[in-house]
């Protein structure tokens, strides 16, 4: 084996990298600052190995073409940034509803609205929960360097394939748009996973089946042409893919896409822990403001204080057992750095209650928060 | 010959959730029959619909299928037919699904060229939200959101498609179902994007509202105002009033769109592996 | 009478919705609506497949008879 090889490369370029090593054969997307760089690369990679690009006509035009390709039996992944990821939701729903494994790459700016596309922003880590109509759970992650980001995408195309659902991929304008040195790691270094095919022949097939799969409540998952015949719809549906308006089978069915994420949370929910142990003032920060956190946290320790740094990996499910130790230990306070106006900080204050105070800095114009800033913080709170 | 309905239709699903006397079975039979006569392989034909009436098509089709959002069927079967191309993709949208929610995603597969029939059952209004005005709703025609007459003009969708770069277009009626049964075979066997303006009658709420009470009256209709697509030829302007043309309108040969890829993918590769 | 019949007209009730389009639309007025569409004069239908294929509901099939039956 050649050793690997350190490269410079954007975070957008390493979302590309990973996701192609992670079986990514096609792409659908829409230029939208600043996510253009992985339609770009992607339109460039993905036809030297076999894949598709393609620049649909809208942003949703490009979430559902996903959905159809991913249907069809190939690896999928579309990429956007606010605006588009505000048009992806109803597709979005739809490969929810109709479990459809694929990749969303939402590189965040500033909003509302078009607000200031060329700024970072952490402005959407509750449409990435709920952007989407109806009771349902979504898988998000959130890389906070390019590294990351390229080991994230393949994390999430697995997570994709072994739950039958849509992953998010929360990036935020930094991270995106930042270059470092890599090592990616190769070929044999990576677990890459693959959607469970049915073992039993078409017409006993049950694609949205209550009780199959390796992962309990999730189904194996036919591809079109493979002769399973079987039948897709956004309308709530029983075992056999067919609508229902039978109370009980409905409940069951949306019961069954909910709760094999939110049943799985041990396994999904990921953290970076950063002298934590005999941490009092725990600092709790995803993506690029992780980076100042760290820093901060880095200072504060070469000062005496014992700071730590709890960092969210797994955005959704929320990491609530991680949390739960950290309140366990009773800091004498959680400060939640944001780039937006707090929403992150709204399931850390309800894991924290009222046993431990709960710190927001928060930042919402494209500016950066800077380790000094949480610094102060964190020697306010001692 | 009566069809092997057993053969296309998953028959435990049946009979269907239509109206009596709606012309979206026709249309669907016209659909089946022309997949029997071209004997094609259903095992790889995948059909794809948005939402509406003519969304539940797929519904009774025992194929691989798809019922998306609204609109959205066309943008569905495009990454379908890009990842795995030896399928055939039929779409089944309706006249709002095609021409309003979906008309940006139907004029750029019609100027992609990509290999895919899409089949408009079009009754000019929204039926399964119970008779609303549709982009194809004669100027004139009362639905519930046009109470004084419908106040805009319609598409002509196969102009539309034409107009975009579409290889094949053509219409027919619910009245002339074996012609429309013979323009969906061409359309389905045409390499490049197919598209098929299915007229079809909705006795129950556009006939009603406006005096056509019976489904024969709509077909009726039709026939009145069809005219073959080589007679219409020769009509002048004030003849083509009130009327439209049958028959398959255009059929032209252009590169389609997975060839090109196909041809790309092998040059890309053999770059690389030189 | 008495001649071999041809053709064979089947009507799923199950199916049918009562539209009568397939009466309508036969030419040789073979058809007629009872509670369902019902065949009037057998040796009047020439197979040309009108009711069939102006049945919204699937529900009336026209198969030509196995010619020793």
């Amino acid at each position: 084996m050649a050793e690997n090889k350190a490269r410079l490369l954007q975070g957008n370029e390493a979302v590309v990298e990973g996701a192609i090593a992670a079986g990514l054969r096609f792409f659908a997307g829409y230029p939208i600052t600043p996510s253009t760089e992985i339609a770009e690369q992607a339109a460039a990679k993905l036809p030297t190995v076999g894949g598709k690009f393609i620049q649909m006509e809208d942003e949703i035009a490009s979430m559902a073409a996903v959905c159809g390709a991913s249907l069809a039996g190939v690896k999928s992944m579309t990429a956007t940034s606010g605006p588009g990821f505000s048009l992806k939701q109803e597709n979005l729903g739809f490969a929810v509803k109709g479990e459809i494994p694929c990749v969303v790459v939402n590189v965040q700016r500033v909003g509302p609205s078009t607000g200031m596309p060329t700024s970072p922003a952490q402005g959407d880590v509750m449409q990435a929960r709920w952007g989407s109509h109806g009771d349902h759970e979504i898988v998000a992650l959130c890389p906070s360097s390019v590294e990351e980001a390229f080991r994230l995408t393949v994390e999430a195309f697995n997570i994709a394939e072994e739950y039958r659902t849509p992953v998010i991929l929360l990036m935020d304008e930094v991270i995106g748009h930042l270059r470092e040195k890599v090592v990616l790691p190769s070929k044999e270094e990576l677990t890459i996973k693959h959607r469970e095919k049915p073992s039993v022949p078409p017409e006993q097939y049950k694609p949205f089946a209550m009780d199959q799969g390796r992962i309990p409540g999730v189904p194996p998952l036919a591809a079109y042409g493979e002769g399973y015949r079987f039948h897709v719809t956004g309308l709530t549906h029983g075992e056999d893919g067919f609508p229902t308006n039978n109370p009980a089978i409905a409940e069951k069915q949306i019961k069954r896409i909910n709760e094999k994420i939110s049943s799985n949370r041990k396994a999904l929910c990921k953290v970076e822990r950063f002298f934590l142990n005999d941490a009092e003032v725990v600092v709790v920060a995803y993506g690029a403001t992780a980076r100042s956190a760290r820093k901060a946290v880095k200072d504060a320790r070469e000062q005496g204080i014992k700071a730590g740094l709890l960092r969210p990996i797994t955005i959704w499910p929320f990491v609530e057992d991680a949390l739960s130790e950290v309140k366990a230990n009773l800091p004498k306070a959680v400060i939640v750095p944001e780039m937006n106006l707090g929403q992150l900080v709204l399931p850390v204050r309800r894991v924290m209650g009222d046993s431990v105070p709960v710190i927001q800095i928060n930042k919402l114009a494209g500016q950066l928060i800077e380790p000094e800033e949480i610094l102060s913080a964190i020697k306010e709170a001692v | 010959m009566a069809l092997p309905l057993e053969q296309y239709l998953r028959v435990a699903k049946m009979p269907h959730i239509w109206c009596p006397g709606c012309g979206h079975g026709i249309v669907l039979q016209a659909i089946v029959r022309a997949i029997h006569e071209l004997g094609i392989d259903t095992e790889k034909t995948v059909i794809v619909s948005g939402i509406g009436c003519s969304a539940r098509a797929p519904g009774y089709l025992h194929f691989d299928t798809l019922h998306t959002t609204h609109g959205r069927a066309i943008a569905f079967a495009t990454g379908i037919k890009l990842a795995k191309p030896e399928l055939n993709v039929i779409v089944i949208t309706g006249d709002g699904d095609a021409a309003a929610i979906g008309g940006n995603h139907l004029i750029h597969a019609a100027r992609r060229n990509l290999d895919i029939t899409v089949i408009c059952f079009n009754n000019n209004i929204y039926g399964m939200t119970s008779g609303q005005y549709s982009p194809l709703t004669p100027q004139g025609s009362y639905a519930t959101t046009s109470p004084y007459g419908m106040l805009e003009k319609p598409f002509d969708l196969c102009n539309l498609v034409m107009g975009a770069g579409g290889t094949f277009a053509a219409r027919s009626t619910t009245y002339h179902a074996r012609q429309l049964t013979n323009v969906i075979k061409e359309a389905i066997s045409h390499k490049g994007f197919a598209f098929v303006d299915a007229l079809s009658q909705c006795p129950t709420y556009f006939g009603r509202r406006n005096k056509l009470r019976t489904p024969l009256d709509m077909m009726n209709w039709f026939k009145d105002r069809a005219v073959p697509v080589n007679a219409w030829e020769k009509l002048s302007p004030e003849e083509r009033e009130d009327k439209f043309p049958i028959g398959v309108l255009k059929k032209t040969q252009a590169t389609e769109l997975t060839e090109v890829y196909k041809e790309l993918i092998q040059q890309l590769q053999q770059r690389g592996g030189e | 009478m008495g001649q071999t019949l041809q053709w064979e007209i089947s009507v799923n009730s199950k199916w049918c919705k009562k539209c009568g389009l397939c009466v309508e639309f036969c030419p040789r007025d073979a058809l007629e609506m009872d509670d369902i569409p019902t065949v009037k004069d057998a040796a009047r239908c020439i197979g040309c497949l009108m009711c069939e294929m102006h049945c919204p509901d699937f529900a009336i099939t026209v198969k030509r008879r196995d010619s020793n039956g």
